[in-house]
């Protein structure tokens, strides 16, 4: 059986991002940093965003919830959670509803373990924070219940280390401490922006290895932002690549990897150096990432595109799909 | 065997911790290293953070002084070198560092840069101005970003700045100290290609420090591994990717992701266990004893010798030493 | 009427903009005589320099400062030459009735068959001396300008120095010049004053009476009489109270930023291309971290002014006949608050020049941060995108 394959039997939505825009009025301009994201998310798969520094893919993760500082804002668009079976727009619900929902049913994890902790106070007394504030636990069961977390994020000496401030831990066990803060509610959607991106390669397999696991144990939905193709491989069912605040192609892990259509798609998998792989030369995308004030004319991949036709310049490329469960927007592909 | 171009030798690097009087303790960044390196090959130096290779890279261009051992460059010992001899050294060897966002002077402009180093050795050249502007366009430059300041490029066009300041005297010997982790992936392969080309041209030495085994393998024609301030394993690229020996780099192989869904089902699992400790107070013996799956009793005890075990593959575990 | 949206968005060049634009052109122009191709070179470095004066022409209070300071270093430089009156024309002497006459009165001294023999004018009153208040003040501006000048030039490069030593090198130097430098900042700078008052005048007296040229170099510096050449001395002696106080907080500063500056990596860069530390210091780290001490230097120079004012209001500073702005409000505050103007008037330019300095210093923190000139950047260049 294909990885990735399963996931296209199972049909049900959890998570619908219709045409996204998110922009920043900065002092340059407004940078458009997503223009026009759709995706969905099936119940129990995870799904990965992948894709260059500043191709929004961070700005996607956050949009979701709304979680997008000032100069930023939503410009248009729809994010509809399936809670049992019937959709609510989360961009429409007020800032009270959505801190509820935010934190319970949907969690997050960001790249930086040591920004997300308060040195002030014991990882037990964070943990049991999130459940108290979600009145999810009593003050007392909470804290009882946070041993209990740290054990399953595998942390040696849990009853210890409950007590320990963020300072007396490594990076890597701050990164788990915060995904035990971010289980601590069962949510039904994780949200990981980067999650190893601070740590090492052996503390990264560690990590990876223990959201894999939870995702089975607690039936979670995971959305896992990343720019490393190989945490892509070994994590994901379905992938979305993002370029210059657009998707440019959507399928199973199966599709992108070995069936990439999108030049784009093509080029980044062929820059990264495969160690198991005896490569000569490696490829590289000529030029670089455009700006995003003044993105390019019509298909945004154009100037650097080895195969552009007379129309890339000219108008947008629609997103089609080409296979079933497998979208390029390229004009290449559109008859 | 030809003679090494650099030569090191038991080479140990100790940070003190300053306590309120005294020195409190010290961080053995560096704990008695010794390897080779040849003329023309590139010895790739790969190890997590903290395990020392920067610091190894910075005390092999003499940037740091160490606490103990010697290096030697065409048989010098080079923390020996003083005045006009120091300065050949510098020209002869250069380093390209990690972050191009924090290697150029952002008050300097591009030819400004570009200029110290020809000035520091005092490269006479007819026109210094085309000179510059001819290297900048080896590198995909142009004339008019000669009066630039840095804060007008890209990263991967301040590296390649960064890359025409230090190749333009002309070194022999250069450690790139993870070159392209600032970077994005397309613009990492541009500048990786970028720098085995000016291997081949200019017939460079490199020392290529980086934390990716992916770039490692690609760039390297030898690697070795290092964990906690000591060398692990040292092998021909392809020999330590094919048959990894030490328990510690047999970890850290399984543990890269690999950009293949289908190997990344089958691939062989090495469980990672525990985290790597604190290079203040390294572990007895075998630094990696606590964290080895294969542990024998003398790994607590006694330090493993780094001992060739196949010819030009060296390991430094007890498993494969006579005791 | 799409301009008025667009105005918003974009910059428009106003006459100071047009101004400062020609005062940079007309100074690369010079640069460009000297060194043919300079300005080519240096397109970049040039544009900057009109972008922080276009950020500074957009701060009201910043055009204000200066508006301000550069009064203050005109009436600095030429008050004395213009000055009504000198300051040593004690016209109480010969008519009394120019004692302490309020401002804008106007004396006229008539001889006893009642012709008018002198008109004299005092706009802002006199002293008990008969003294021009105006002339005084004219003449106080000169010796808070030097003073706040030599301070400045003396204290600050000393302070710079330890600083870029002490951060660099680390390790013993740092705690020597570090231990030391605490030892200056724990010292009130008032007490310190007031115990040099007491001894170094009478050994820097003989020094400046005995040497010709100091006692020119003074008088001209001080825009004051030769034969008040003993009067130098207090003023010369808070002069160096002031400085022996005033380098420790630039150590600290410049301390603190070289331990981060040197960190850059393109300080390494530089090291491992075999440049000299004394390079490395004076043109990497220093042109890089200079920004805040050149705020903090404006800021300063208000303060210095304050100082040698509170000095000489102690009585430390200025002996008669000579004037400075604190030495007027001590001769004056005796009369207060009948005579107020004696007070007022010095009080009020002390202020100024202040104020002046210290919204200098500010919207300086503004200008020099590349953040503000960025955005103003790209208003412009929307500008220029407009009109076309």
């Amino acid at each position: 059986m294909i990885k990735g394959m399963k996931t296209l039997g199972l049909k049900r939505k959890i998570l619908e991002v219709k045409d996204l825009h998110v922009h920043f009025y900065t002092y340059a301009g407004v940078v458009k940093a997503i223009s026009g994201v759709s995706f969905e998310i099936y119940e129990g798969e995870t799904f990965c965003l992948v894709g260059e520094t500043g191709c929004g893919k961070s700005v996607t993760s956050r949009a979701i919830t709304k979680l997008i500082e000032s100069p930023g804002k939503i410009v248009k668009g729809q994010v509809l959670f399936y809670r049992d079976g019937s959709p609510i727009d989360l961009l429409k619900l007020s800032d009270e509803e959505l801190r509820r929902i935010r934190g319970r049913e949907i969690a997050y994890i960001f790249q930086d373990p040591t920004a997300a902790l308060d040195p002030l106070y014991s990882v037990g007394y964070q943990i049991a924070e999130t459940m108290v504030a979600h009145n999810t636990a009593t003050w007392k069961e909470a804290f009882r219940r946070a041993v209990d977390i740290l054990k399953s994020v595998l942390i040696p000496d849990p009853e210890k280390r409950v007590k320990n401030y963020p300072h007396e831990l490594s990076g890597g066990m701050k990164q788990r401490v915060v995904i035990g803060i971010s289980l601590s509610n069962k949510p039904k959607l994780l949200i990981a922006d980067e999650p190893t991106t601070a740590v090492d390669v052996t503390i990264q397999a560690q990590i990876l290895d223990l959201l894999r696991k939870l995702r089975q144990e607690e039936k979670m939905t995971l959305l896992l932002i990343t720019h490393n193709m190989g945490v892509v491989a070994e994590m994901c069912d379905r992938v979305a690549v993002m370029y210059a605040g657009k998707i440019v192609e959507i399928g199973t892990v199966h599709q992108i990897f070995k069936n990439p259509q999108h030049p784009y798609t093509k080029g980044l998998l062929k820059a990264v150096p495969n160690p198991l792989i005896k490569i000569e030369k490696l490829e590289s995308i000529p030029g670089t990432v455009p700006n995003l004030i003044f993105p390019p004319s019509g298909c945004r991949f154009h100037p650097r595109c080895p195969r552009k036709l007379d129309i890339c310049d000219k108008k947008e490329p629609p997103l089609i799909e080409v296979e079933e469960g497998h979208k390029v927007a390229c004009w290449l592909y559109v008859k | 065997m030809p003679e090494p171009l650099v030569r090191v030798e038991n080479l140990k690097k100790y940070f003190p911790i300053k306590g309120i009087f005294f020195t409190r303790a010290h961080v053995k960044a560096v704990d008695g290293v010794s390897f080779e390196i040849y003329r023309g090959e590139t010895l790739g130096l790969v190890g997590e953070s903290g395990c020392g290779k920067s610091t190894t890279g910075r005390l092999l261009i003499r940037l740091l002084e160490p606490t103990a051992g010697h290096v030697y460059f065409e048989g010098k010992n080079i923390f020996k070198l003083k005045g006009e001899e120091l300065k050949r050294f510098r020209r002869k060897a250069q380093i390209i560092l990690q972050d191009p966002y924090s290697s150029l002077n952002p008050r300097m402009t591009i030819f400004e840069i570009i200029n110290e180093a020809l000035e520091v050795h005092n490269i006479k050249v007819p026109d210094k101005e085309e000179f510059i502007v001819d290297w900048l366009r080896r590198v995909g430059l142009e004339r008019h970003h000669l009066y630039r300041y840095p804060h007008e490029f890209s990263g991967g066009q301040r590296q390649r700045i960064a890359i025409v300041r230090s190749l333009i005297i002309k070194p022999e010997f250069v450690v790139l100290d993870e070159p392209t982790s600032a970077l994005d992936v397309s613009v990492q392969a541009q500048i990786l290609d970028m720098l085995k080309e000016f291997q081949r041209e200019l017939n460079l030495t490199y020392l290529f420090i980086s934390h990716d085994l992916g770039v490692v393998k690609y760039m390297s024609d030898r690697i070795a591994v290092m964990y906690l301030g000591k060398i692990v394993e040292l092998a021909p690229a392809d020999e330590l990717f094919e048959k990894p020996l030490h328990p510690y780099t047999q970890m850290l192989l399984s543990s890269i992701p690999i950009p293949d869904p289908e190997y990344a089902l089958k691939k062989p699992k090495v469980k990672v266990i525990g985290e790597p400790p604190s290079p203040i107070n390294p572990p007895p013996g075998c630094r990696f004893h606590p964290r080895c799956p294969r542990k024998l009793d003398i790994c607590d005890k006694k330090e493993p010798p780094l001992i060739e075990v196949e010819r030009d593959h060296y390991v430094a575990c007890w498993l494969y030493a006579k005791k | 009427m799409g301009s008025s949206i667009a105005s918003k968005e974009t910059y428009e060049k106003k006459i100071l903009d047009r101004f400062s634009d020609k005062l940079v052109d007309s100074i690369t122009n010079l640069i460009d005589k000297v060194k043919p191709g300079w300005s080519e070179r240096n397109k970049s470095k040039i544009d900057e320099w009109k972008l922080m004066f276009y950020a500074f022409n957009r701060s009201p209070p910043g055009i204000i400062g200066a508006i301000l300071i550069i009064s203050f270093i005109l009436i600095g430089l030429f008050g004395p030459y213009v000055a009504p009156y000198s300051y040593r024309e004690f016209l109480y002497i010969e008519y009394p009735d120019t004692y302490l006459v309020p401002p804008g009165s106007t004396v006229t001294i008539t001889n006893k068959r009642g012709d008018i023999v002198k008109v004299f004018n005092f706009p802002l009153g006199t002293d008990k001396y008969g003294r021009d208040l105006l002339s005084l003040i004219l003449y106080g501006a000169r010796v808070s300008l030097i003073v706040s000048l030599i301070v400045i030039l003396l204290g600050v490069p000393v302070g710079i120095l330890l600083g870029l030593v002490a951060g660099y090198f680390g390790g013993k130097v740092d705690e020597v010049i570090m231990r030391i430098t605490d030892i200056f900042l724990a010292f009130p700078a008032l007490i310190l004053a007031i115990a040099f008052a007491s001894v170094l005048p009478e050994r820097i007296r003989p020094i400046i009476i005995q040497s010709g040229i100091l006692k020119q170099v003074f008088s001209v510096f001080f825009a004051a009489d030769v034969r008040d050449a003993a009067n130098f001395a207090p003023i010369l002696s808070v002069i160096l109270a002031i400085i022996l106080v005033w380098w420790p907080p630039y150590t600290r500063i410049i301390r603190g930023s070289v331990l981060s500056a040197k960190e850059n990596l393109y300080v390494e860069a530089a090291k491992a291309l075999g440049v000299s530390t004394w390079k490395i210091l004076f043109k990497h780290i220093l042109p890089n971290i200079i920004s805040p001490v050149l705020v903090l230097i404006t800021l300063d120079i208000g303060s210095v002014i304050l100082m040698e004012a509170s000095l000489s209001f102690l009585g430390l500073g200025a002996q008669d006949p000579m004037v400075d702005w604190g030495k007027i409000v001590y001769d004056g505050a005796q009369y207060f608050p009948d005579r107020w103007w004696l007070v007022i008037f010095p009080g009020l330019a002390t202020f100024l020049a202040v104020l002046g300095w210290n919204l200098i210093g500010d919207t300086l923190r503004d200008v020099l941060d590349p953040r503000t000139r960025r955005s103003i950047e790209f208003k412009v260049k929307r500008g220029k995108a407009e009109e076309k």
